[in-house]
């Protein structure tokens, strides 16, 4: 086994300083020759970092250019981390024998624990960074946010959660084609999987070059989105769903630490008195008052549709993310699916509170202080390395080197652990759901089904690496925004139809999922963000940036049409067979069993 | 699942009554989150005035900020409510109907 294992990060290794070059290679010639000596050292990095982490980096400095001083304790953390996950992913391999154990971690996981990876897995850099950003230039806009992202919780609870948990075996595409046929719905539900997936890791791995290219100015940006790409291949191929749980559990443990000590940082600096703390906000903030008083961003017309929209977005989103969906088939029974996201919304919520606090302490300490702005004569808010450094700031300004070392250790960290559930959801996505239940109609062998996932998650990792590469230049909070979109109007619906709708058929879930898709899709193209500011073609032909709030009525509708009208012998099957999906949805009876280890 | 347990169960007023009791917790306490959330994010989007008003003269702190902790509070407080239910009324009974059914 660690024979195998070697070899395989080896190889991987080998795969990324590839992947690096080709990405190089593919770089307007305006890029410095350095970048390809210090490429080159730090995929090696990645590769030795199990044998030997610190000679690795040693080495790697070495080949770097000299500039500005190395942050070392943020390097330091963030390899303690790393080889902290690569021993758990090295555990993990170990005792990763089945399909159950790869996708779901067979089936052991406690309530509390997978609250914690629940919270791990959904607290992303741009629900962290991300709100603490907005709150820092928009101030109350932010919150709507915060709020929003959380309320989708008690949903996924009182709707989803046991009813998941008793009817699926790996993927949400399982639930909906428990009575319903596997071929069409499989497709439908992998192809609105990977379309939020994909998006998904753009924002992630953007995110990760971003900020590992700030703090460590020599590290390029693509070097860090490589190593993202490299450590979660190793983490999710080897380690499946098990590393994946842990390596969220300890990300969660560390963000909420790591942001609880920030806040109290804040709070000892405003003497522990909230009115305080929004009165210095208000006092050095730019806008001043207008940061407590506008309900949209700062300088946007107010709009109610697109808030209604907004709203509609973060509530049901949440409820239709794929890779959330997945951690209620890693725990022992229904039981502990309910209570682990009682425990995960205590989390989520507890940050997101904290995120309040973090977002109006940056106004007070960060803005206005040359050290981390731009350009101090032209703006007291830009920070040096773009709009997410809010948060990376704050810690400096209330704990000096040392804590900022160790926030973005745990920034980097949330990266890897959002980005290992996800891929691990795309990946099943593919194997379990088109390989598996499509094109082998069921009757794969689990070695094979494995394997097949396994490749798709090096192939899913190459491709957020290339996507990351590219979209160098978008807002991550954004990209999230959207993905949210499609898992609302497409994933989210569809699957309260197949729990909840005795009369949903085969035709009315692929067409209403079909709608969501394509309607989705097709208005964020036009839309503001897409037509206007990244194609350029002028005015948005949909004016909303949100299209949640036609799609998802739409997406019922054609739902419900294209069931009652469906006369097929098969569809009435189909509603027949409601009654026996209903026993083992409310008892369990017939529910995927946890694995004997 | 055998025929047989299935339609035991299917006949059993208990099971029914399990589906309609847990049906109507879930969709009342879901309404509640819903109306609670878009009472913030209608008044946000209609009402903004309201929402920024200070919660005391002198305060500068609006009186959104507060709701949105409170909307985020109360959702924590909404799934315990939920768990304590499920955990104490529900998961016993459904364990005596599958007793039952497995006689």
């Amino acid at each position: 086994m660690k024979t195998i294992f070697t070899i395989l990060l080896a190889t991987l290794a080998l795969m990324a300083s590839g992947l690096v070059l080709a990405a190089d290679a593919a770089a307007s010639a305006s890029a410095p020759a350095t970048v390809g000596v210090a490429s080159s050292a730090t995929p090696a990095t990645v590769g030795a970092s199990v044998s030997a982490p610190a000679t690795a980096v040693v080495a790697a400095v070495a080949a770097a250019p000299a500039e500005p001083p190395l942050n070392w304790n943020a390097i330091v953390m963030f390899l303690i981390f790393v080889a902290v996950t690569l021993g758990i992913t090295y555990w993990a391999a170990t005792r990763t024998k089945t399909a159950t154990d790869f996708y779901a971690a067979g089936r052991g996981v406690t309530g509390l624990q997978n609250g914690m990876a629940i919270a791990g897995d959904y607290m992303s850099a741009a629900s962290f960074l991300g709100i603490a950003a907005l709150v820092y230039f928009n101030g109350f806009y932010g919150l709507i946010y915060s709020v929003g992202w959380l309320v989708g919780w008690p949903i996924i609870l009182f709707l989803i959660a046991e009813r998941l948990r008793n009817l699926g075996k790996y993927t949400y595409a399982d639930v909906v084609a428990f009575r319903l046929k596997q071929g069409p719905i499989k497709i439908m539900a992998a192809i609105s999987s990977l379309i939020v997936v994909i998006w998904y890791l753009i924002g992630q791995a953007v995110g990760a070059g971003q900020l590992l290219h700030t703090l460590i100015p020599q590290v390029s940006y693509r070097e860090a989105i490589v190593v993202v790409g490299a450590l979660i291949i190793i983490y999710v191929t080897f380690g499946g769903m098990k590393a994946t749980t842990w390596v969220q559990i300890i990300k969660a443990a560390l963000l909420l630490g790591g942001a609880t000590l920030m806040a109290i940082g804040v709070m000892s600096h405003e003497g522990f008195s909230f009115e305080k703390l929004f009165t210095d906000a208000v006092a050095i903030h730019p806008k001043h008052l207008e940061i407590l008083q506008s309900v949209v961003p700062i300088g946007a017309k107010a709009n109610p549709l697109e808030s209604i929209s907004l709203g509609l977005t973060l509530m049901f989103g949440t409820a239709g993310l794929p890779h959330i969906l997945m951690r209620f088939f890693t725990v022992t029974d229904s039981k502990a699916a309910r209570k682990s996201v009682l425990y995960g919304t205590c989390f989520i919520g507890f940050f997101y509170i904290l995120t309040f606090i973090i977002g109006f302490g940056a106004i007070v300490l960060v803005a206005n202080k040359p050290e981390y702005l731009a350009d101090i004569t032209k703006s007291i808010l830009v920070l040096k390395g773009g709009g997410s450094m809010p948060a990376v700031y704050l810690s400096h300004a209330v704990g000096g080197d040392f804590f900022l070392g160790f926030i973005a250790a745990v920034a980097f960290a949330t990266i890897l652990a959002v980005v290992s559930g996800l891929t691990l959801a795309g990946a099943s996505a593919l194997s379990h759901d088109i390989y598996a239940g499509v094109i082998k109609k069921g009757k794969a062998s689990e070695k094979e089904e494995v394997w097949v996932s396994k490749m798709s998650v090096i192939g899913l990792g190459i491709v957020a690496v290339l996507l990351g590469i590219a979209f160098e230049k978008q807002n991550v909070a954004y990209i999230v925004a959207l993905t949210f979109s499609i898992a609302a109007c497409t994933n989210f619906p569809v699957l309260i139809l197949s729990i909840f709708w005795r009369g949903l058929t085969t035709r009315g879930a692929v067409l209403g999922g079909y709608t969501g898709i394509v309607g989705s899709i097709g208005l964020l193209v036009i839309g503001p963000t897409v037509w206007t500011k990244v194609l350029g073609m002028g005015p948005a032909i949909f004016p909303y940036d949100f299209p949640t709030f036609v799609v998802l009525p739409a997406v019922l509708i054609v739902a419900y049409i294209a069931s009652v009208t469906d006369k097929s012998e098969s569809g009435q099957k189909e509603r027949e067979a409601y009654d026996a999906q209903l026993i083992r949805a409310e008892t369990g009876l017939g529910a995927e069993a946890a694995a004997v280890h | 699942m055998s025929e047989l347990i299935a339609s035991k169960i299917q006949s059993n007023p208990k099971y029914l009554q399990l589906v309609k009791r847990r049906d109507t917790l879930s969709w009342t306490l879901s309404v509640i989150v819903f109306v609670v959330y878009f009472g913030f994010t209608l008044s946000i989007a209609f009402a903004p005035g309201f929402i920024t008003q200070p919660i005391s003269a002198g305060s500068v702190i609006p009186l959104g900020i507060v709701l949105g902790i409170g909307v985020i509070v109360l959702s924590a407080l909404l799934t315990g409510v939920y768990v304590y239910k499920a955990n104490g009324t529900f998961d016993p009974i459904v364990r005596e109907i599958v007793q039952e059914a497995s006689k």
